[in-house]
């Protein structure tokens, strides 16, 4: 990719904001959706009094806590990088895009924070039902941040409840903001992406107990937790993430003709779920492809016999509207990163339905093919959930504020790219670091040949 | 008062209240290394600030996003101006934030050691390095007239700068082992007061010595007069000499809470020399950003006031509450020497 060899400010900002933020991405959706996963199981501990429902609140909670700390550690990159390397950008937008941050801040992370620092630490200080209460905040805080940070984000793919004021974007109606109708799909999108990468984590680590034989009727619980969420959560997303498109279509048509590399304008437009060759103006048509007719009609306008705008009709109306330039994004990368998403979904979606079935047929602890297939899954998460914000923000190019300030006018002019630099290879570093420590942990915690929670000195939940 | 105004003493208020609060636990992981005898010890010192450290850390949070929202300019070029030094503090930042969560992770020695390190290496750095960036936005730094920093990394290091930073470093120190007298017991106690008595001359003197060139510095470089930015320095320096005195007399409650005015006082100092100004620059002092001139419009700064005024009451309740649940004290002779037990598992708890 051109993007990575290249070496001016606006390209090595750039790479550092994808690796940061996809980065800080890895671990989020996670905390996002096993947050409530456990906080159901502590419930059902507190209901119960079933030991195993504790053992598994201990065991997952272990597991949410390492995840938690690099999200946070990484977030706080995030919220400094817009000004440290778009400072244009932060000067343009802060009326606008600030707030929300801000409001996050506020409103969810210091609820977020504190009341976390009770749940750790709580179990014997507070009664059950209020440490109970502790964690359940701590998960509505934590999807209220979501919430803003995706307003923020949305406002970048399609701006709304603003004015230009001397060069600036001024903020005129707060409920426009906070309820664009992008940032409440996105939201949504996101919301279920958290609980899929929960409950098929989940399930991959419980699956990953049955093949060893630990502890397998605690972990059956689990399984079937993660399989009740899973099922429909996964297919919500299939559905959810197909009427985003429509979304997307009338804010960002260019980043809908760019994700099906669809040059003419068409209609009724066949979805072209693989192809070869397509992606240049050069090179329009696909050397080889296969495709399912009016799909793509449905996808991005809700109707079968849709119209969609082709690459080379948009870049005419966008040059009329914006003056010459080059309006589409790297089309070859926007196709694949949507297909990846979508494919990762469905697969996801097939292993939730597959496991169900098994665990109905009271097979699932057995199905050893079916238990390795579901580690192997516990990476597709990953998988799409990078691909969907490579999609989301690669395919807003060249824009960083859709239709209003282009990204190579957006970074910070006092940033050398030195200073570029030496802050890339410092992230990259320290991240890989991260990772690794984190894998580590994560095997190791998540790991059926580790002596039991209760024979442990130090409790999952009650940590230093 | 003017919406300006109030979003400038607003961002004032979270830099005091991150410096008041953080400023306590970046002491505790300062003296990580030199109070604790052994590693339960240790353990008792990262628990006495295990539960409150995250939602202090906040702060910080959301002084940068209430900048980010209601003066975008001066976001915009703090955050760029002061580059290194902002990837300093994360880099700090985040080891700090690891550690905590890490380090108990295993029982091995080394593996300890190295998280014990880096929170107490990001402590010192985070404290260090914003005495000295927040010091810079009254010394002054070059701009050009768009309001875009033009010097580069050392310009940041001058003798005010670095004694502010040397400032921060020693107070919160002096500030945390006094916290730690508070939570903890027995043997730690009493050597944390050691070390607090030992920290008190020099946290006294170089806090005293750094406000007093603060207000000198307001006058030569910010245009202001003595007045305003000599009371909270008066006060600051009250406190902080207080503090040491009340550390001697084993007043511990009324030291810490003295240390805290003192930090209060200390920051008050800084921004109170700052007004009207944002950021100073120098040598072309024209090109300073005010508070006026980088502010949101109107519209914005009072759907935030409306969110602050709901939010941060909420926030001193459920923040005061969680010190509360937490005021017992940790470690000594009457527990058991394991890090993990001070808190015992929830699997001992009735319910089980």
């Amino acid at each position: 990719m051109s993007l990575l060899v290249s070496s001016t400010t606006v390209d090595l900002a750039r790479v550092q904001f994808a690796t940061t933020s996809i980065y800080h991405f890895l671990f989020v959706p996670l905390t996002l959706g096993l947050g409530p996963l456990v906080a159901v199981m502590q419930t059902l501990w507190l209901r119960s009094k079933d030991e195993r429902w504790l053992r598994l609140t201990r065991f997952f909670g272990t597991l949410l806590l390492i995840n938690i700390a690099i999200a946070v550690a990484t977030g706080l990159v995030q919220e400094f990088e817009f000004g440290m390397n778009w400072s244009v950008y932060s000067r343009f937008v802060g009326n606008v895009f600030g707030a929300p941050l801000a409001i996050e801040g506020l409103a969810a992370f210091f609820v977020e924070s504190t009341f976390l620092g009770l749940w750790i630490f709580g179990w014997n200080r507070l009664s059950p039902r209020i440490h109970l209460a502790t964690l359940w905040v701590v998960v509505v805080a934590s999807w209220a941040s979501g919430y803003f940070i995706l307003v923020a984000n949305s406002w970048m793919q399609h701006p709304v409840g603003y004015k230009i004021v001397n060069g600036q974007a001024q903020l005129t109606s707060i409920w426009a903001l906070l309820s664009n109708g992008f940032a409440l799909r996105a939201y949504l999108h996101v919301i279920l992406a958290g609980l899929i990468f929960g409950t098929i984590v989940m399930l991959g680590i419980c699956c990953w107990h049955f093949l060893r034989g630990r502890d397998v009727d605690m972990f059956l619980k689990a399984a079937k937790l993660a399989l009740i969420v899973a099922v429909p959560v996964t297919f919500l997303q299939l559905i959810v993430g197909n009427r985003f498109g429509e979304a997307v279509t009338s804010a960002q048509s260019m980043k809908i003709a760019a994700s099906e590399a669809q040059w003419k304008t068409c209609q009724p437009c066949a979805f072209s779920l693989f192809q070869i060759g397509g992606f240049t103006e050069q090179d329009q048509t696909p050397s080889f492809s296969i495709t399912v007719p009016r799909v793509l009609s449905y996808m991005a306008t809700g109707s079968f016999d849709g119209q969609v705008q082709g690459l080379s009709e948009l870049q005419k109306q966008e040059q009329r509207t914006y003056g010459r330039g080059n309006y589409m994004p790297n089309i070859e990368v926007i196709y694949w990163s949507m297909r990846t998403m979508a494919y990762a979904g469905v697969l996801m979606f097939l292993v939730a339905v597959l496991g169900a079935w098994l665990y109905w047929r009271k097979k699932l602890e057995r199905a050893r093919w079916f238990l390795r297939t579901a580690m192997v899954a516990m990476i597709l998460p990953y998988i799409a959930a990078t691909a969907g914000w490579v999609l989301t923000e690669m395919g807003r190019q060249p824009w960083i504020v859709q239709g209003l300030l282009k990204t190579s006018q957006a970074n910070s002019p006092s940033v050398t790219t030195t200073w570029l630099g030496i802050s890339l290879g410092v992230f990259i570093a320290l991240y890989v670091v991260l990772l690794v420590v984190d894998l580590v942990l994560m095997r190791r915690y998540a790991n059926p040949g580790r002596p039991e929670p209760s024979e442990e000195v130090s409790m999952p939940a009650v940590t230093y | 008062m003017n919406f300006e105004i109030f979003w400038f003493c607003v961002i004032a208020f979270f830099w005091a209240g991150y410096f008041v609060l953080e400023g306590f636990d970046f002491g505790v992981g300062m003296l990580l290394p030199f109070v604790p005898r052994d590693d339960a010890e240790r353990g008792a010192m990262f628990e006495s600030i295990g539960p409150v450290w995250d939602g202090n850390e906040v702060w910080l949070v959301v002084a940068g996003g209430a900048t980010f929202a209601a003066f975008p300019a001066w976001y915009g070029t703090m955050f760029s101006g002061f580059y290194l030094a902002f990837l300093l503090i994360l880099v700090c930042l985040i080891i700090r934030v690891v550690s905590f969560e890490w380090r108990e992770k295993s029982k091995d020695h080394r593996w300890r050691h190295i998280w014990m390190w880096a929170n107490t290496i990001g402590s010192a750095g985070i404290a260090f390095v914003f005495g000295v960036g927040l010091s810079n936005l009254l010394h002054g730094v070059p701009l050009d007239s768009g309001g875009d920093y033009i010097g580069n990394f050392w310009n940041l290091f001058t003798g005010y700068t670095v004694v502010g930073g040397i400032a921060f470093v020693l107070v919160f120190a002096f500030h945390g082992a006094i916290y730690l007298t508070l939570r903890t017991s027995g043997d730690l106690c009493a050597r944390a007061q050691t070390a607090a008595l030992r920290l008190a001359p020099p946290a006294v003197l170089v806090g005293a010595g750094y406000v007093i060139w603060t207000v000198a510095v307001a006058a030569d470089q910010n245009d202001k007069n003595v007045f305003p930015p000599a009371l909270p320095a008066a006060i600051a320096i009250a406190a902080f000499a207080l503090a040491a005195v009340c550390a001697y007399r084993q007043r511990s409650g009324l030291s810490f809470t003295l240390s805290a005015v003192g930090t209060l006082g200390m920051v008050a100092t800084l921004f109170t020399s700052l007004y009207p100004r944002v950021m100073v620059s120098s040598p072309d002092f024209a090109n300073s950003l005010t508070v006026t001139g980088s502010a949101s419009a109107h519209y914005t700064l009072a759907v935030m006031t409306v969110v602050a005024a709901i939010c941060v009451p909420a926030l001193l309740i459920y923040q005061g509450w969680t010190y509360h649940v937490f005021r017992g004290r940790v470690g000594g002779e009457d527990l058991t020497g394991d890090t993990g037990a001070a808190t015992a598992a929830p699997g001992d708890s009735p319910a089980t």
